[in-house]
């Protein structure tokens, strides 16, 4: 199995085959993540390195975990830099790992467009680990991994993303991915967190929360940011709950079978109540462990990794 | 390139020359002694102690003129000097340019138009500054406009900067007519940009990109122009970008506004879709639009609405393009490339009269700020670029003459060379003629 992208660099314009491709990779690859003995020789001799421009426990946690496991070499770089400096410590950096020669790199940096930049720079396979509020496709895949292992499928399912779209590191990727897939996409949230023109990516917006749970198969809970309260996006914690928030109250008047969703990590009381969370309709946790695994196959598909 | 001293005695040979009244070019030969043009005729013959340029095929235009670069001297010599902007700008067949106040520390007083002035008195091309409309570029007091009008600044311009507060644009507004300088106006409401890098629209929704809406933009040009009806000031509303500027601006001259406006090449021959690729050499200020905007602009080129072309040349060193868009600076270089974009663009493809277009970079600017330049006249001081309108080739970094090459055109393929500018008795010799 080969992918016809050489990054990973977003979901936006990779081909369905790809997808396909990476999920069925990740599928066999959670198997062994279940086995005693979690690990396998694929990446062995291969170097990857993680650079990290921002801070994000969890994505970068799994990313090492994945390398781990398919026995990859791995340089841990992270660096939070003056944002005057980020840019040249960007080209600087790069460049100082062009000369260690390595095969892979994983990228996380808060401004769009970062790890496209980087592929201008290193001919090593860049996968980007979130850059900004552009993609962040491995979350996606994981999302559509995890929808696949709940549903059995994506096509014609009703996908609803809920929250802070327009400041969402996942929501983007999870459009293009889901799309490419054949879901039907819904976004909910108040209009000053729905982006200009969304529309065109082919998405429904609705603004009735309630609207969207009678239709939805799938819930995608996006975080919201504290402090969007104090720019003006929300007037309050309190109506945003109100309004949009995933509350039990809500989830008990929907007598259908819904599966629900969140990134993480989670503002517990404002987009999401506990006991949703912790209901059986979450697949949070199965997030977390499906996001190894899809780790694992970007990076054993991108890097030539060879099968046991 | 080759810059050297004008000679003595100079005869230029077969031209066409532009002649605005009759909208045509006509072949003319033109006698030039001691920088002076003395003799205007069909034809011309002299002996051999006059240095006889042969201009079969190429026009002669007045010198060309752009009234916005940024030639960022003091203070950011690593991106352009007086010195490299004037050969960029001879490059591009430019003769007099303005240079915006944006430099450190910024031209808001009368001493700092000096300075350009006496820096760039030895230099080939004509450079105007143009003065801060508040001190510091601040946005918050007006500058000593009358004594810095005094000292040669040609209009003023917080360029980079909107004046965000209306009663502060108001009352520079006011003052500015006690010395009949236009207010050169960064139309863009800072709070409405609100930071973003590129055109709010669903690419910049694609790209995961900070929008800056075209309402920005409209807003702000609506607010200048209402206060310059208010109080009778001329204003010029620089690099205009949206459709809807375009139309606030044709009423407003249709009212009688003393409004004037212009437009970059950048504008009007790309469109947002130039920053699908990341590439940070998009990244401008007021940021490319979409499609339908570039119609509009070039509709108000055509009806007049927009009076004159401008590069905004905006050199920046590469590391600061290198890098991603949220991080990289704002704006090209525009110099050197900007006469063959229009000649390609809206001469070749759109079918603009050529003539139309000399006038958007000649005898407006002149018109519209005062510029002493001179038209094509005997008694004159020879002022004149001479181009090639037919001549195909390709804009490469070695036609770049700036400090810096930040432009996304390189490797365009461009119709209508510059050959020669002529200006204050020096001669540009473009290819290796
Ligand atoms: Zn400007």
């Amino acid at each position: 199995m080969s992918l016809s992208i050489e990054h990973l660099l977003g979901l936006d314009g990779v081909p369905k085959e790809d997808i396909e491709a990476i999920l069925e990779t990740a599928f066999s690859f959670r198997e062994v993540l279940e086995r005693p003995i979690k690990k396998v020789p694929s990446l062995q001799g291969k170097t990857v390195v993680n650079l990290f421009f921002e801070p994000s426990t969890r994505t970068r946690l799994s990313f090492e975990i994945a390398e781990k496991r398919l026995s990859a070499d791995i340089i841990n770089f992270s660096a939070s830099v003056s944002s005057l400096e980020k840019g040249e410590s960007l080209k600087d950096t790069v460049q100082n790992i062009l000369a260690m020669k390595v095969d892979g790199i994983v990228i996380r940096h808060s401004d769009p467009g970062a790890a496209k930049l980087l592929t201008k720079f290193v001919d090593a396979a860049v996968i980007n680990a979130g850059d900004g509020t552009h993609e962040h496709p491995t979350q996606a895949l994981l999302d559509m991994m995890s929808i696949k292992e709940k549903l059995g499928t994506l096509e014609d399912i009703n996908v609803a993303i809920v929250g802070d779209i327009k400041h969402s590191r996942v929501a983007l990727s999870n459009i293009f991915g889901l799309k490419t897939m054949g879901a039907n996409v819904f976004l909910c949230g108040p209009p000053t967190f729905i982006p200009v023109g969304v529309e065109t990516l082919g998405v429904r917006v609705l603004k009735d929360i309630d609207e969207v749970l009678e239709i939805a198969d799938v819930v995608n809970v996006l975080r919201i940011q504290r402090e969007r309260q104090g720019r003006g996006y929300i007037p309050s914690l309190r109506e945003y709950r109100a309004r949009f928030g995933l509350t039990k109250e809500r989830l008990d008047k929907i007598k259908r079978r819904l599966v629900i969703m969140h990134p993480g990590p989670m503002n517990r009381g404002v987009e999401i109540d506990s006991e949703v969370a912790e209901s059986e309709h979450s697949i949070i946790l199965h997030q977390v462990l499906n996001g190894v695994a899809v780790r694992m196959a970007v990076l054993f598909l991108l890097l030539g990794g060879k099968k046991e | 390139m080759k810059i050297k001293k004008l000679e003595k005695k100079v005869l230029l040979k077969n031209g066409l020359v532009v002649d605005f009244d009759n909208r045509d070019f006509i072949k003319k030969d033109i006698l030039i002694i001691d920088g002076k043009i003395r003799e205007i005729k069909e034809s011309i013959n002299v002996g051999d102690d006059y240095k006889v340029y042969d201009l079969k095929g190429y026009v002669i235009s007045p010198g060309f003129i752009d009234v916005h670069v940024h030639f960022r001297e003091p203070g950011y010599e690593n991106a352009e000097t007086l010195e490299t902007g004037s050969k960029a700008a001879l490059a591009g067949g430019f003769s007099h340019v303005f240079c915006m106040p944006n430099t450190e520390p910024p031209i808001d007083n009368a001493e700092m138009v000096k300075y350009v002035y006496e820096r760039s008195e030895s230099l080939p091309i004509n450079i105007y500054p143009i003065a801060a409309i508040t001190k510091g570029r601040k946005g918050q007091e007006i500058t000593e406009m009358a004594e810095i009008a005094e000292f040669g600044a040609m209009a003023f311009s917080d360029d980079g900067s909107y004046v965000q507060n209306p009663l502060v644009m108001r009352l520079a507004m006011e003052y500015s007519k006690l010395v009949n300088r236009p207010i050169v106006d960064h139309a863009e409401d800072e709070l409405l940009k609100d930071n973003g890098v590129m055109n709010e629209s669903e690419v910049s929704t694609r790209l995961g990109l900070k929008g800056n809406p075209a309402v920005a933009e409209e807003i702000a040009v609506y607010r200048d122009i209402a206060l310059a009806k208010f109080t009778g000031a001329h204003i010029h509303i620089a690099h205009v970008t949206t459709a809807k500027a375009v139309e606030l601006i044709r009423k407003a001259k249709a009212e009688g506004v003393k409004v004037t406006a212009e437009v970059t090449p950048h504008h009007l021959v790309l469109t947002e879709d130039y920053m699908i690729d990341f590439d940070a050499n998009g990244k401008v200020q007021p940021p490319l639009r979409n499609k339908k905007d570039v119609e509009a602009l070039i509709e108000g080129l055509k009806d007049g609405t927009i009076d004159i072309i401008a590069t905004d040349h905006a050199p920046h060193p590469i590391e600061t393009k290198e890098t991603t868009i949220n991080e990289a600076s704002s704006g090209m270089i525009g110099l050197e490339s900007a006469f063959g974009l229009l000649v390609t663009h809206l001469v070749h493809e759109r079918k603009i009269p050529l003539i139309d277009i000399l006038e958007k970079i000649t005898i407006n600017p002149m018109k519209i700020f005062n510029i002493p330049a001179s038209g094509i006249e005997v008694g004159k001081e020879a002022n004149v670029t001479i181009f090639d309108s037919d001549e195909w080739w390709i804009f490469k970094r070695e036609n770049i003459y700036s400090k810096s090459y930040n432009t996304p055109f390189i490797g365009c393929e461009l119709l209508g060379k510059v050959k020669h500018v002529i200006n204050k008795n020096f001669i540009s010799i473009m290819d290796n003629e």
